[in-house]
């Protein structure tokens, strides 16, 4: 069966402050395997790692320590080894207006891998390859967008973009690292949705990168939390978000704006305001942000 | 939104500029009536910038037609057509047959010199000197730019601190003393071997500018995604990062054939040009070594001194339009100077900038 | 797609009107249009009226290039050329003293009446701070620049109890940009905006650089502010569910418009207007049915990315 699985990874960044040194351990010892046709999800805030274990993935970073085993074989870093890798392994990066290069085309970007990994040979095929992934990411019609530039096209255009370079090398694997907070919010799910549906065609495997708890439970069969580079929780995702155990999990979830509850914030600071007036200390500090 | 939290960062090459006029809105259609949707950045940010039309791969990178630039280039061209072209119709510029001292007239354009040289024909000639030794030593100093400031910037590391020594190093010895010890130390020095002088010490300023951007290009995201798709290194930096530098090297490059030009004058001027070469330089040399300036003889050093100084002006004219690309903002300049001016003149409505009450 | 043309008036609910009753506004704005005067000028405020009223926080909703922020710029006079404010009417009306006409003020009555009335907390605020200026001198400089008569001592005393007031240690007074987290550098501009007491204050996606954790922490003192000190404010996001939460009332723009209004229950529950709904749509909910949504290859689907698609 072909998985992909990462084996206590940790990684160490090297922090140089005048001549003092530091050490920062960004990602420690995490864990997970990566199965055809599922989604594991990690979530996240800012500075959890989420994004060093996408990068380590992606071999855009070395691990400190720890494997990263591709059908059970320990991934090369460099040569033929990594080609191999990359060929089932692609990443989606988090900013559309940052992953494709200004001064090419759409078309260069989906032939580049084309090329690279021998999907197809000479300009016909290429062309037809290329104008086949633009369709499967609904950018039609095809000829018109492997012409353009990026910056023709709108964020969530060249996000699709993205994800058909990513699948160009006949990936098996995709890391996706926030492909859709820098969208709009309103196609959000359509991005989502579009990566859902190659995943089902083509049975891949997807790490998903986010610090939305709701589409990553959505989204994912697997949900893993860090906090400070450490997995303080994970499970199945309806388990870990209905039902947290974790105290760092409980807090992501209480703080995620949920609709539901629209009203139910000025209630609670009223209460919490008249309870003061009374006499009883408020506890503004609920959420432990004082200091943060 | 959550652009905004991307960092700034140093780099704004020229097709890098264009999405912030032409933002294309998701999800929703454009209507009609606004073909450029306003992005939605607070008024005090980078408003004023009017629509860019699209332009694709290279030619976007060459500079748009301005009255600047068709000055620069008609100097350049004009000046170059001379020294390629005139020395067919001039006589050999080494003859002595020719009387001493000539004023121009009809047979002798610019008259001779203390020797009996024709002086239009050592112009034309002189031309061809010194641009070969703009050329080469443009050439030389451009490749180990490139050498020590984009590699060392790409591959970072090691390689970055090797070769960011030898820069430093380089950048500190003083560039001029450096020639002369040089110079004054070959007994002969050829037209080439000015020029390979002058490379080898014009570089380092460029390298250091080069390093910085391509240290911030290699951190884009479409660099990485370069490399995740399997593209080696050399790739990388030739296809991914090259392009985007472009606009910049071909000024670094114009600078300094404009600067080992003035640079081989001023050598020359000194007594320490090419040996047995005509330059503009060698000419002026010897105008200076007769005594033309107290002896009125402008015909001799007015005109090599006249295409130094206007080859070198139309070098910097077409680099400031090519610095228009590398800054867009300095391109935009005007129009969105203009465009505040007539809504300034509208007047409703109009305050003063934001931050400005923020730090009051 | 728009069920609207320019002239219509947003969509709104009875519940709304119910709420409207005994309302007293604090800011009014009548067919206020502004353009970006460049070339072709772009129209990206259409003929908008709006009300806010006192003490009440009016959410302000819309996707990048909707004309929210400019809008906001618009009601406190920040725009700057090219934009400029081609017709309407934007009126304060101030609770100890008479209207004011906002379009007309110019000079020092405009510097008065902005920050001191209307403080206005900016996107991205947090990088605002003056990096070699300490938390004391800026919040000291707005004091002295609009209330001259304060001595040093009590300028002092005032600001303690401002960075007090928004759950920032007055020990940090001392500190400067860059030793503090981006939390507290967005409390601290809050605490710079009611440095003065503003009736009314506009916040232009005070949170959204911020992680969900500090920016729940920053809602609730918001709210509560809100309660003590009883100022109106305009909360401009992209992020519905925030509104939805925190907010009495909501406007949601789309290209220019205002589309439509209403109370925050009216919108969650029966939102009008299909633009509104597709916002609402574009955010599952964490804990509540999957519905449609994702993975099983139905429902909503693609045809969300819209015409684009």
């Amino acid at each position: 069966m072909s998985t992909l699985e990462v084996r206590n990874l940790v990684k160490d960044f090297t922090i140089r402050k005048g001549l003092r040194r530091t050490r920062l351990r960004a990602v420690n010892d995490v864990s997970f395997t990566l199965e055809p046709g599922r989604t594991i999800a990690v979530v996240g805030e800012s500075g959890s790692g989420k994004s060093t274990v996408a990068r380590m993935i992606a071999q855009l970073e070395t691990p400190t320590s720890g494997e990263i085993l591709l059908d059970g074989t320990p991934s090369a870093t460099r040569g033929r080894g990594l080609d191999a890798y990359r060929h089932d392994v692609q990443m989606v990066f988090q900013d559309p207006f940052a992953s494709l290069n200004p001064f090419h085309t759409v078309g260069h970007h989906l032939e580049r891998p084309l090329r690279l990994h021998e999907v197809a040979r000479g300009r016909e095929a290429l062309d037809a390859r290329i104008h086949e992934l633009l369709e499967r990411v609904n950018l039609t019609p095809a000829p018109v967008f492997a012409a353009k530039q990026p910056h023709e096209m709108s964020g969530g255009q060249r996000q699709r973009v993205a994800i058909a370079r990513a699948l160009a090398p006949g990936a098996r694997f995709l890391v996706a690292d926030e492909p859709v907070s820098m969208l709009d919010v309103s196609i959000r799910l359509g991005v989502l949705n579009l990566l859902a549906r190659l995943q089902r065609e083509e049975n891949l495997g997807v790490l998903y990168i986010t610090h939305d708890l709701a589409t990553a439970r959505h989204f994912s069969d697997e949900i893993l939390v860090m906090f400070r580079g450490n997995v303080v929780e994970r499970g199945p995702s309806d388990q870990v978000i209905l039902d947290p155990q974790h105290e760092y999990t409980k807090l992501l979830l209480s703080a995620a704006p949920e609709p539901a509850n629209h009203g139910r914030l000025r209630e609670e600071v009223r209460r919490e305001l008249a309870a003061a007036g009374a006499g009883e200390p408020a506890d503004r500090d609920r959420f432990g942000t004082r200091g943060l | 939104m959550a652009d905004d939290t991307r960092e700034a960062e140093l780099v704004t090459p020229a097709a890098d500029a264009a999405p912030a006029a032409t933002v294309v809105v998701d999800g929703i259609a454009p209507p009609d009536t606004t073909p450029g949707v306003v992005p939605d950045v607070p008024p005090g940010q980078d408003q004023g910038v009017p629509p860019v039309p699209a332009r694709r791969g290279l030619r976007a990178l060459l500079p748009r037609r301005s009255g600047k630039l068709t000055a620069g280039i008609v100097l350049v061209v004009a000046i170059l057509l001379f020294t390629f072209v005139a020395p067919f119709f001039t006589q050999d510029p080494r003859s002595t047959a020719n009387e001493r001292f000539l004023p121009p007239s009809a047979e002798h354009l610019l008259g001779t010199n203390h020797i009996g040289n024709d002086i239009f024909a050592q112009v034309a000639y002189g031309g061809q000197g010194s641009l070969m030794v703009g050329l080469v030593a443009g050439a030389i100093a451009l490749v180990l730019s490139i050498v020590f400031g984009i590699v060392a910037g790409y591959r970072g590391r090691f390689t970055d601190e090797a070769l960011s020594l030898v820069t430093n190093i380089m950048l500190v010895i003083p560039g001029l003393p450096l020639i002369i010890v040089i110079s004054a130390y070959l007994q002969t020095r050829s037209l080439l071997v000015v020029a390979v002088i002058l490379g080898l010490t014009a570089w380092p300023g460029a390298a250091i500018v080069l390093r910085m951007q391509a240290k911030s290009l290699r951190s884009r995201d479409y660099v990485s995604a370069a490399r995740v798709a399997g593209e080696r290194t050399p790739r990388i930096i030739l296809v991914e990062i090259f392009p985007n530098l472009l606009p910049l090297l071909t000024a670094q490059f114009l600078g300094a054939v404009l600067l080992a030009i003035l640079a081989e004058a001023g050598l020359s001027f000194l007594g320490l040009g090419p040996s047995g070469s005509i330059t503009w330089g060698t000419i002026l040399n010897q105008a200076s070594a007769n005594n033309a300036l107290s002896l009125g003889l402008w015909w001799w050093f007015v005109p090599p001194g006249l295409l130094i100084a206007l080859f070198g002006c139309g070098l910097a004219l077409v680099n400031f339009s090519l610095d228009e690309i590398i800054n867009p903002r300095l391109r935009l300049g005007p129009a969105a100077v203009k465009s505040v001016r007539k809504a300034r003149k509208a007047g409703v409505g109009a305050g003063d900038d934001p931050k400005e009450t923020v730090a009051a | 797609m728009t069920a609207t043309t320019t002239t219509a008036e947003p969509l709104s609910s009875d519940r709304h009107a119910a709420y409207l009753v005994g309302k007293e506004p604090v800011l009014t704005a009548r067919h206020v249009s502004i353009d970006y005067e460049v070339e072709p000028v772009v129209h990206a405020v259409k003929d908008v009226s709006l009300t806010l009223h006192r003490g009440e926080i009016l959410g302000l909703a819309g996707e990048s290039g909707c004309g929210k922020t400019t809008l906001a710029y618009g009601l406190n006079r920040l725009l700057k050329p090219p934009a400029l404010l081609t017709s309407g009417t934007v009126t304060f009306h101030d609770q100890d003293g008479p209207d004011v006409d906002v379009v007309a003020l110019t000079g020092d009555a405009l510097r008065a009446f902005r920050w001191d009335k209307v403080s206005m907390v900016f996107q991205g605020a947090m990088n605002s701070l003056n990096p070699v200026i300490s938390v004391r001198d800026q919040l000291g400089d707005v004091l002295k620049t609009h209330r001259p008569g304060m001595s040093r001592a009590e300028r002092a005393s005032r600001s303690a109890e401002l960075l007090e007031l928004v759950g920032v240690d007055p020990l940090r007074l001392d500190s400067y940009a860059h030793e503090l987290s981006g939390g507290m550098r967005q409390r601290v501009m809050i605490a710079m905006a009611l440095a003065l007491d503003p009736q009314v204050m506009i916040m232009d996606e005070p949170t959204t650089a911020l992680d969900v954790v500090v920016q729940r922490g920053i809602l609730r003192e918001i709210m509560r502010l809100r309660e003590q000190l009883g100022f109106a404010v305009v909360f401009i996001t992209h992020d519905l569910p925030l509104l939805l939460e925190i907010s009495d009332r909501i406007a949601v723009m789309l290209r220019g418009e205002i589309v439509e209004i209403d109370t925050a229950e009216a919108v969650f529950e029966a939102a009008q207007h299909p633009y509104t709904r597709r916002l609402l749509g574009s955010f599952p909910s964490l804990t509540g049915d999957r519905g449609a949504f994702v993975r099983t290859g139905e429902g909503t689907g693609e045809s969300q990315e819209g015409p684009h698609a």
